[in-house]
């Protein structure tokens, strides 16, 4: 017995996975779940999966200008772009965040101190 | 300049053994000099220590920064309060405190903007290091000199002295994680001026070195490359801001 596919039966599933990533996305955000500035990036690639499971031929143009010889490759290489560039991304908001913490922390530092000084001063002058 | 306002900045973790015995060694070498203990978040006594001594102001992190975020805070305390002079004392007994002096008077005849305490630009050095370590250390002298034309011979020295311009520069522009080499390339990179002064080193009296043996290799290519990093960095400080 011979199974039979309905050839177009990946690409329903591609459309619909990557226009619920789409939408999810869009509700984070939405919700303020994810910041916008942090979302860009999320915001694009979906657009970008959306792009090829609509237009079935893109793949198929993207190998041949890359010189990839079996198309679904090409799928993976932009998953793989996708994450590297969205990891990267976080990489540099960490950092900026880490800088940001530790300067918070020395700022914390300093003004305790400085209210230790304060509150010690006033015991002085007025007793307790 | 007369009389200038000297901070001693002494970065301490878990120094509980010999931070009080430190800050006696410099209160007995000078009265005038302010002492300021920056307590890296310690598990131990320190900052109890080091208050009650009341030799010392103490500044305590809300949580661990390493060595860098430490020191920073240092310079920060120094800019704000107006002093002429920080130096950075490592509170590891490592430093002998009679040579403070020494290091903040070429600060202030101007001989240079900063003042390293070496343990290398001489050949007796006083205490023995590992040969992996010196190996190390020469590395970063080549290295350092081939980014900047200093010829610095101890990049990981804790004891350096800085005048107002370098410390506020510093105080905004800190690397964190192993920042000394690194410090020598930014400082150098915005024309800074920076001279080294032999000083005898103590075997260490307490806590460990934060650069254990085992993790050398990866010390060294985390610092050769921030080194690098911080050289090809564009200035901060601007040729014609200087004018």
């Amino acid at each position: 017995m011979i199974r039979t596919f309905d050839p177009n039966q990946v690409q329903y599933f591609a459309i619909a996975f990557s226009i619920i990533l789409f939408i999810v996305i869009l509700m984070l955000i939405r919700k303020r779940r994810i910041k916008e500035e942090y979302s860009l990036m999320w915001l694009l690639f979906s657009l970008v999966f959306i792009l090829f499971s609509v237009w079935r031929q893109g793949l198929d143009v993207v190998s041949t200008f890359l010189g990839i010889a079996y198309p679904p490759a090409a799928l993976f290489l932009i998953l793989m772009m996708a994450t590297f560039l969205i990891m990267i991304e976080f990489s540099m908001i960490i950092s900026k965040l880490a800088d940001k913490n530790k300067n918070l922390a020395q700022e914390i530092a300093m003004l305790h101190h400085e209210i230790e000084k304060i509150r010690q001063s006033i015991n002085k002058t007025y007793g307790n | 300049m007369n009389q200038p306002k000297v901070l001693i900045i002494i970065p301490a973790y878990n120094e509980a053994d010999t931070i009080v015995e430190q800050l006696e060694q410099i209160r007995l070498n000078n009265k005038d000099w302010d002492l300021l203990v920056i307590n890296d978040a310690s598990k131990d006594q320190t900052e109890e220590l080091a208050r009650n001594s009341g030799l010392a102001e103490v500044v305590s992190l809300p949580f661990n920064l390493g060595i860098g975020g430490a020191v920073q805070t240092g310079f920060k305390y120094a800019v704000r309060k107006g002093y002429d002079i920080a130096l950075q004392f490592d509170g590891d007994g490592q430093h002998p405190a009679d040579q403070i002096s020494g290091l903040i008077q070429l600060v202030v005849d101007g001989e240079a903007d900063v003042v390293i305490g070496s343990r290398f630009n001489r050949k007796n050095t006083g205490i023995k290091t590992h040969f992996l370590r010196r190996t190390g250390i020469k590395i970063f002298e080549w290295f350092s000199y081939m980014l900047i034309r200093q010829r610095i011979t101890d990049h990981t020295s804790g004891f350096r002295a800085y005048n107002r311009k370098a410390f506020t520069f510093l105080a905004s522009n800190y690397p964190t994680d192993y920042p000394e080499p690194e410090v020598v390339i930014l400082l150098g990179k915005n024309n800074f001026v920076m001279k080294e002064t032999f000083t005898q080193m103590h075997e260490r009296k307490g806590g460990v070195s934060s650069i254990p043996i085992t993790r050398g290799p990866y010390y060294m290519i985390k610092v050769l490359l921030a080194m690098f990093m911080a050289a090809i960095r564009s200035r901060i400080i601007h040729p014609e801001e200087e004018l």
